[in-house]
């Protein structure tokens, strides 16, 4: 019997709806959510905010401070990034698909990428935490080894995409394969690969706030310092001028991507 | 004189055979087409011979050398010999012109020299030479992205040009051109094999393009080799062979 792919096309809809369906009233059940408790709860909270998160006047003294807290932070956002895109690289290149050397190199190198990318840079943050102290080299290891394995994964994949045709034509005319490495692949990918380092560096500058809370350095620390005093004055402070450098960061980067590419 | 010989030559990818038992020969200075349907082996076959695939069986002998028993360093020495085109140009394309056909000279280079794309006043004469007699002259500095189909493939050619090849191996060299571009690079690869005497094997989809340009026509079908013989015996009976159809079932007709 033939079924009109229309009607199969329907039913495969509503079958995804009602599955769907079960598994958010399952949810709810479970932990116990009491939904209207928690839309009318959230007006109440916006208040909150409103009447306790903002800058006053005396909380612009800590500026300094914090500016001073907020540039260490980028900076080690900006180090563990280009630290780890050097070595992301050589490992993308072992592990990609067109530039391997052989298949155990490039299984032990997707390996280690996804061991490092999959745990949460919350869990190293804690193990770093035993072994380095409370200091910014822990963050700085944390965002590092996190930035690593994304960056491979993602440098991988821009390697193949970008320089699979032009490997192929080198490696016909006889060149070596470090050749085809300087010649072909790297011309190929390096916007791509910028543009990615670009991004993890705006993401490690978000990371880093809760990297610090934990490992009691950079903007995180001046957060958790302030918000559990209660000077929620400042601790907005420290926010805003998150949210402001996050954005300045942005706009560079845009700004470089429209550049290079 | 032969400068390549192909003697039962088989390619196996897991259970599909891409080729079985394929014979030819070519002489130097031939310019020969390979014709067939899509999936027949074309570019297998063509890759087969500078081993950017490596056949299971058989013997490929080119200018007496045994291309399968070489290993990596001498495969290398080889491939220098051989040039070869593609049907999507595969150039570095945020690299400038010159610098592509420079590329061209990476396998006699030392480590070093490679690296750092240093080559010497002579080769980049040659390029520019080949890049004017190619109707290149005005584009040697741009990036090649900003080129035209024609003038990539153009590109593609004056990369295998500057190995100085003793063949150039072409694999749908006009199958992503327009009619005029098409003509261009075919009248260009021709005028190699006849000037410069460099042997060019051509897979081909267009059978009146092989048929014109062609001293010698390979039909393939399901990986064997069902026509070999000089372009003008190829019959229509023997087109409809090549392409498994019926007769009046091609758009030759």
């Amino acid at each position: 019997m033939q079924i009109n792919p229309f009607v199969k096309k329907r039913r495969q809809f509503i079958g995804l709806t009602i599955i769907l369906t079960i598994f958010t009233f399952a949810s709810i059940i479970i932990t116990e959510y009491d939904v209207v408790k928690g839309f009318t709860s959230a007006p109440r909270a916006i208040n909150w905010m409103i009447a306790n998160l903002y800058p006053k006047e005396e909380a612009l003294k800590n500026l300094p401070r914090i500016l001073d807290k907020l540039g260490e932070t980028v900076i080690i956002s900006i180090g563990s990034t280009t630290v780890a895109s050097i070595f992301a690289l050589m490992f993308a290149i072992l592990g990609s698909k067109t530039t391997k050397v052989n298949n155990v190199l490039s299984l032990f190198s997707r390996l280690t990428a996804s061991i490092f990318r999959n745990i949460p840079i919350v869990a190293w943050a804690m193990v770093l935490l035993f072994s380095f102290g409370q200091s910014s080299f822990t963050g700085y290891l944390a965002l590092f080894f996190v930035t690593f394995g994304f960056l491979t994964r993602a440098f991988m994949e821009t390697i193949d995409e970008a320089s699979f045709s032009c490997v192929e034509a080198l490696r016909a005319t006889g060149a070596n394969y470090i050749h085809i490495i300087f010649q072909a692949v790297l011309p190929s990918s390096i916007p791509q690969i910028i543009s990615w380092m670009l991004f993890m560096i705006e993401t490690n500058i978000r990371s880093s706030t809760l990297i610090g809370i934990l490992t009691g350095t950079g903007i995180g620390f001046s957060f958790n310092l302030y918000y559990k005093s209660m000077n929620y004055n400042a601790a907005s402070l420290v926010v805003i001028s998150i949210v402001c450098t996050v954005l300045l960061i942005e706009l560079l980067s845009n700004y470089i991507r429209r550049v290079i590419l | 004189m032969v400068l390549l010989d192909v003697k039962n030559v088989s390619k196996r990818y897991k259970d599909t055979k891409a080729l079985s038992n394929v014979n030819f020969s070519v002489k130097e200075g031939e310019f020969i087409s390979i014709i067939g349907p899509s999936g027949a082996g074309k570019s297998t076959l063509l890759r087969c011979i500078n081993r950017m695939i490596d056949a299971n069986d058989g013997e490929i002998i080119f200018d007496g050398i045994d291309v399968l028993k070489l290993n990596k360093r001498d495969l290398r020495r080889l491939r220098t010999k051989i040039g070869m085109i593609f049907q999507h140009y595969n150039l570095v394309y945020r690299l400038s012109v010159i610098e592509n056909v420079l590329h061209g000279r990476l396998g006699y280079k030392s480590k070093i020299d490679g690296i750092i794309g240093r080559y010497s006043e002579e080769e980049k004469e040659q390029a520019l030479k080949i890049l004017e007699d190619l109707g290149l002259g005005q584009q040697i500095y741009k990036r090649c992205d900003e080129l035209s189909g024609g003038q990539k493939q153009r590109v593609g050619i004056a990369r295998s040009l500057i190995q100085n090849p003793k063949m150039i191996l072409c694999d749908e060299p006009i199958a992503s051109l327009d009619p005029s571009s098409s003509k261009v690079i075919m009248d260009q690869l021709k005028d190699i094999s006849v000037e410069k005497g460099i042997t060019c094997l051509v897979n081909l989809h267009q059978v009146e393009v092989a048929i014109k340009y062609s001293d010698r026509i390979i039909g393939v079908n399901s990986g064997q080799v069902v026509f070999d013989g000089p372009s003008r015996e190829l019959s229509s009976d023997t087109i409809y062979a090549i392409y498994g159809t019926e007769a009046g079932n091609l758009i030759v007709d």
